[in-house]
């Protein structure tokens, strides 16, 4: 392979460092006017008035509007494939608020100070509700958080509002009762995980005008360009024709901006003032009022032989969606779908449970989508029981994990949303990563753990982890490659660049596919009136989806070529040979460039536009799999813990820019140890987000990483694009349990609830036991 | 910022007169910190024309004006040597390098930051602070004050010294907040302890001090000893970081290296 | 009131308001470069140079700017595309937001300390925080240009 798996610069880094406009709010039009929304200050509440009519008033003012001025449309903000299995359970402004922080009111002005001004002078008569602030005490609380009549789902997830369920949901694979009966060693623990921040750098931002062809374009900091389009056309009865939505260079997203964030309120104020708007979220909007990780509850039993041989797993967990159900159900679905199979010779699962509302901020997608949340107590409690089996927790793992060529009969059954789909694990080279990870992080040497000083002890910890490829037999992406005169191609594409590299892998698998160099390809991505469909950028489908349409696209434009080569050379298409830049028909001693082929094809002779679009839907998601090892070392006295090494080894089949791919895994690694060490979350006792900005909120600096080791397995996925699989949400899934074993090891402390503390490492030591 | 008016004093008591103006109006050093509160000032005074910023030498001390930049502190040669550099040190600590090339000291302690870094070592240094108005004072006796006039300061003074000292924040990352500091000197006139971000601001812990002073040869028992009185006279407090009886144990544990290396040389 | 300074080695007049901070006058004359990412002056992508040292510019008073030399990546864009070089060798080039600042950070360590050891890189730049790479890569990716005597 000449251009995959190699190492290429991405094609826009140079000019994003030299500080070329390419971000949202680079590209705003002149004069727009500065939108700003009215938040509540109560967690739960009912406007019993509201009155504009002072800030109407102010001089700069433009509009603002209300609830009683938008028709009551329930929809769901979250960028997902229609019908989305998010509940249809919000309003652009409503008459309920339901988390402090919830929209109001908004306002368009000249310039920020006035808008600012003029939230200040808009009344509100609040009546105050009992907030749910206690997402175990939310099923059934007699706070209906979602009282609406028009409100609904889109097909049977469960949603049972009247009890603050946004979803439910339970599988079975045989029956698990017997099984754990029959299971001579039984462990169960229960685990929680807290609602963590993105903290992408940028904030989110929109903005807005009305073009020269009467249509609404806006430019957003979006994962789902198309959704957005959508959701904006149905929710404003606003025509889907006239909306154009285009994605710039985003400044990170992990999930935080796959929903919808500013685009309704600048539409709206666009689309009534018929003036240019735009909104730039303030970092503390970003906390309080995009969207968070689900916490979780999780209890998870496991069930095994003495020998081993693990038989049982029963997992229910509780998850906590916040004021709205974005993503309720199936980040719910992958904290099981994407975590159980890893130990998939067992006779039974249960995996059940619910996703209750409360008045928090609205969780939402956020990488790993549930994975990070699942197998941080899936592997936390294969250690548990290790440790009641006497038996070496790697020993017991490739016992027990998937191996390559298996399969699990979960995969058939949960999808997203929906049923999933059988698939054999082509690829897994899982026990590689094993076995690899544990030479990188010195495993024989340390384990279970060494006394370095006084006062400090080193451990180490591991933990296995799988995810997807893209959503099977929903997400559809595509691909359309021009040829332009003097040989080089345009290759559009939905496919959503926000920093993961897409734009410059996709460029790579057109590239190869066309036999071509990478700066002959020219990409433009995410502009939903010029590149093809795209779902957005989640659930890692980027690389395996859209990448395998970019290759059918490819391969049809290679095609193409060779046939109009020989229509010059007057032969069949067979008899004409080509390297990427030249056609020979070498019997007959002619050749053609594939420069002069096409400014013949433009100019000269048969002239003809070749222009091909394919379409890829996924019939199969096949993980990527890897082996996470943390190296720690405890201080004693203090419960201070120090992660002096980590070690990624990963299965992504072919990595197609090794270097890209390895940035994937390690910012991965870094939100995960933030989750696991560094990230608290804590709300005051009336729901307000006390960690609201980046000096309460505390996410990994340089100073806490200190070494981290990743490798790629030789790995080679038939059905995917020159063999890759994905690795955009891998990397984050195993530093919770990883650590959270080391720990154990180092101390014979069992943390359960993250962020682990040094304060909850010291007790569980004093009281001998979990904390 | 929100201010109605910039003005820049030729002189300090050009900046004294418009303080006391009105309520309304105050010196901003850096305005690092000044930026995170939403108070509407009337008029901002900047003291940026009166050469506030440098750090002169004399023969028993070190005169750190009060617009020096933290970065400066952090990075002058003498002051990364005087007590072990604590005071460099923990400048150097305070978020990152272009916050400390904006933020001054005498923002810094005017401000009476309880999560301040700069505190505790400048206390066991036993800094003076010189006003305008109100002449030199030691730092501790500014800390007590409950409430005080307007005034300038106009520099700080670090006497010269030969003590060893210890500086240790906890966090849970570099950039953020102290759970816990603390610093230690030990020197010819005896060993002086203070704990700030407990998390209320610094404070020396004089009975402690006066216990192990009167030591003539202390012990690993004395130390033991003067860590029980520190953690007795001194009240932690719990948030959403720690406990107070974390704060604690992080201040026994800590406490006891930091006596153990300024008294035993041990690291 | 007015500023009279220089940017990137062209004399500027800007007319600003007294409590204006640098970063949003930067904005609103469409250097794009500098970015906002936070409020609470904590995030470092607004970093620009003030007489060749870091600043935050968005803790900086645009009055205090009058008299004094500002540097953008505008104005040092050959070292810039260096440091860039650098960066998409090392795949250190993922969102890109935090980019411009981090290029001016580097610049300035450059200027104070070319020796800087991988420790005193990781301090110089504590500041700039980054949520996309992890930091190894970018690290490397500052190493080499330090030693980077073209």
């Amino acid at each position: 392979m000449k251009v995959v798996n190699k190492l290429h610069p991405s094609v826009d880094g140079k000019g994003i460092m030299m500080g070329r406009p390419a971000y949202t709010d680079d590209l705003t039009e002149a004069n727009s006017l500065i939108v700003k929304v009215l938040r509540s200050p109560h967690a739960f509440a009912k406007i019993i008035k509201i009155d504009t009519s002072r800030a109407k008033a102010l001089e700069g003012v433009e509009i603002v509007l209300t609830h009683h001025d938008f028709k009551r449309i329930p929809f769901t903000r979250a960028g997902q494939g229609y019908p989305e299995p998010s509940p249809h359970d919000k309003f652009v402004l409503d008459e309920y608020v339901r988390y402090v922080g919830d929209e109001v009111a908004c306002v368009a002005a000249v310039d920020e100070k006035t808008a600012l001004r003029a939230l200040e002078m808009i009344d509100v008569t609040y009546e105050v509700l009992t907030p749910v602030l206690d997402f175990e005490k939310a099923k059934g609380n007699p706070s209906i958080i979602h009282p609406e009549p028009e409100i609904h789902e889109m097909f049977p997830i469960g949603f049972d509002p009247k009890n603050n369920v946004a979803a439910s949901y339970e599988m079975n694979v045989g029956t698990i009762q017997e099984a754990m009966d029959k299971a001579e060693v039984v462990v169960e623990e229960v685990f929680y995980t807290q609602a963590c921040a993105h903290a992408m750098m940028e904030p989110h931002t929109v903005n807005a005008r009305i073009d020269v062809m009467n249509r609404l374009v806006l430019y957003s900091a979006t994962q789902t360009p198309f959704h957005v389009r959508r959701i904006l056309s149905q929710t404003l009865e606003f025509p889907l024709s006239r909306i154009r939505v285009i994605k710039p260079r985003v400044g990170g997203g992990f999930g935080g901006k796959q929903a919808l964030h500013g685009e309704m309120f600048v539409s709206a104020v666009t689309i009534k003032t018929g003036k240019p708007s735009k909104m730039v979220f303030t970092r503390n909007e970003v906390f309080e009022s995009t969207y968070t990780r689900h916490p979780m509850r999780i209890t998870m039993k496991l069930g095994s032989m003495k020998d081993g041989t693990l038989k049982a797993i029963d997992c229910h967990i509780l998850s906590d969606t916040g004021a709205y159900g974005e993503h309720a159900l199936t980040v719910f679905m992958v904290a099981g779908s994407k975590v159980l199979p890893l130990y998939n010779k067992v006779d039974a699962v249960r995996f059940h449970g619910h996703v209750v509302y409360t008045n928090h901020v609205s969780a939402g997608a956020f990488r790993g989508y549930g994975a990070i949340q699942g197998n941080y107590a899936l592997e936390s409690t294969v250690d548990i029981l290790c440790g009641k089996l006497g038996m070496d927790p790697i020993i017991f793992r490739e016992k027990n994990m998937m191996k390559e060529n298996e399969t699990s009969p979960i995969f058939e059954i949960m999808g997203e949303g929906t049923a999933g789909t059988a698939m054999n694990m082509d690829s897994c080279k899982l026990e590689f990563c094993v076995k690899r990870g544990m030479e990188l992080i010195g495993w024989k040497e340390t384990y279970p753990r060494k006394q370095v000083s006084e006062h400090k002890v080193k451990a180490v910890g591991m933990a296995i982890a799988m995810q997807g490829s893209g959503i099977p037999y929903i997400d559809m992406g595509a691909a359309t490659i021009k040829l332009n005169d003097d040989g080089f191609y345009n290759l559009l594409v939905g496919a959503t660049e926000i920093g993961q590299g897409s734009d410059t892998v996709l460029a790579q698998i057109a590239a190869e596919g066309l036999e071509t160099t990478l700066d002959k390809v020219i990409v433009y991505s995410s502009d939903s009136d010029l590149t093809p469909f795209d779902p957005g950028a989640y659930a890692s489908s980027t690389t395996y989806v859209s990448g395998n349409a970019v290759l059918k696209a490819a391969n049809e434009m290679k095609r193409q070529l060779i046939q109009e080569a020989s229509h010059v050379f007057e032969c069949t298409p067979e008899e004409v040979e080509y390297d990427g830049e030249t056609f020979l028909h070498p019997e007959k001693n002619q050749k053609i460039t594939l420069k002069q082929l096409s400014n013949r094809l433009y100019y000269n002779h048969g002239q003809k536009q070749l222009m091909v679009t394919e379409s890829y839907v996924g019939t199969k998601s096949p993980p990527p799999f890897m082996a996470g090892f943390a190296e720690i070392e405890v201080d004693l006295e203090t419960g201070e813990v120090d992660l002096t090494h980590y070690v990624s080894v990963v299965d992504c089949g072919v990595p197609l820019n090794p270097k890209l791919a390895q940035g994937q895994v390690e910012g991965g690694i870094v939100q995960g140890v933030g989750m696991t060490l560094y990230e608290g979350v804590h709300y005051s006792t009336k729901g307000v987000l006390a960690t609201n900005d980046f000096l309460t909120y505390t996410i990994p600096t340089r100073d806490e990483i200190k070494r981290l080791t990743t490798e790629f397995a030789e790995s080679y996925e038939a059905s995917g694009p020159f063999g890759a699989k994905s690795v955009g949400e891998i990397g984050i899934d195993t530093p919770p349990a990883a650590i959270s074993n080391a720990i154990y090891n180092a101390v014979g402390a069992r943390i359960t609830k993250l962020p682990i503390t040094p304060e909850a490492i010291l007790r569980a030591i004093r009281t001998g036991g979990t904390s | 910022m929100n201010m109605k008016q910039y003005f820049q004093a030729a002189s300090l008591q050009e900046a004294y007169l418009k303080m006391i103006e009105s309520s309304g109006n105050s010196i901003i050093g850096g305005g690092v910190w000044m930026k995170l509160s939403t108070k509407k000032l009337d008029a901002a005074i900047g003291l940026e024309l009166l050469a506030l910023d440098t750090i002169e030498e004399t023969t028993d001390s070190y005169e750190i004006g009060s617009m020096v930049t933290l970065r400066q502190i952090e990075t002058h040669p003498d002051l990364k040597k005087l007590s072990s550099g604590i005071l460099s040190k923990a400048a150097g600590k305070i978020m990152g390098v272009p916050f400390r090339n904006l933020a001054t000291i005498g923002g810094s302690i005017m401000g009476k930051f309880a999560f301040s870094d700069l505190l505790a070592p400048l206390l066991v240094m036993d800094v003076a602070l010189v006003f305008y108005k109100a002449g030199t004072m030691p730092l501790s006796e500014f800390l007590d004050q409950r409430k005080m006039n307007p005034d300038v300061l106009i520099k700080i003074i670090v006497p010269k010294t030969e003590s060893h000292g210890y500086f240790h924040k906890v966090s849970t990352t570099a950039l953020d907040f102290a759970t816990l500091n603390l610093a230690i000197a030990s020197g010819s006139d005896g060993i002086k302890m203070a704990i700030g971000a407990r998390p209320s601001i610094a404070v020396r812990a004089w009975k402690a001090e006066n216990f192990i002073n009167r030591q003539l040869k202390p012990t690993d028992a004395d130390i033991e000893q003067a860590i029980m009185i520190a953690c007795e006279e001194l009240k932690f407090g719990s948030n959403n970081k720690a406990s107070a009886d974390y704060r604690k144990t992080l201040a026994k544990a800590y406490l006891k290296r930091g006596l153990k290396e300024v008294m035993y040389g041990e690291d | 009131m007015k500023i009279n300074f220089v940017l990137n080695g062209l004399p500027k007049t800007w007319v600003i308001a007294p409590g204006e901070m640098f970063l949003d006058t930067l904005r609103n004359h469409h250097i794009t470069s500098v970015k906002r990412g936070c409020d609470s002056t904590s995030c470092g992508v607004c970093t620009i140079l003030l007489d060749g040292k870091p600043v935050p510019s968005c803790a900086l008073l645009s009055i205090r700017v009058d008299g004094h030399v500002i540097t953008t990546v505008e104005g040092i864009a050959s070292e810039v595309e260096k440091i860039a070089n650098h960066f998409g060798e090392e795949g250190a080039d993922q969102c890109g937001f935090c980019n411009p600042s981090m290029a001016l950070t580097v610049y300035a360590l450059k200027m104070e300390n070319k020796h800087a050891t991988d420790e005193e890189i990781k301090a110089y730049l504590m500041g700039n925080l980054c949520r996309c790479t992890g930091y190894i890569a970018q690290h490397k990716a500052i190493h080499k240009y330090l030693g980077d005597e073209s």
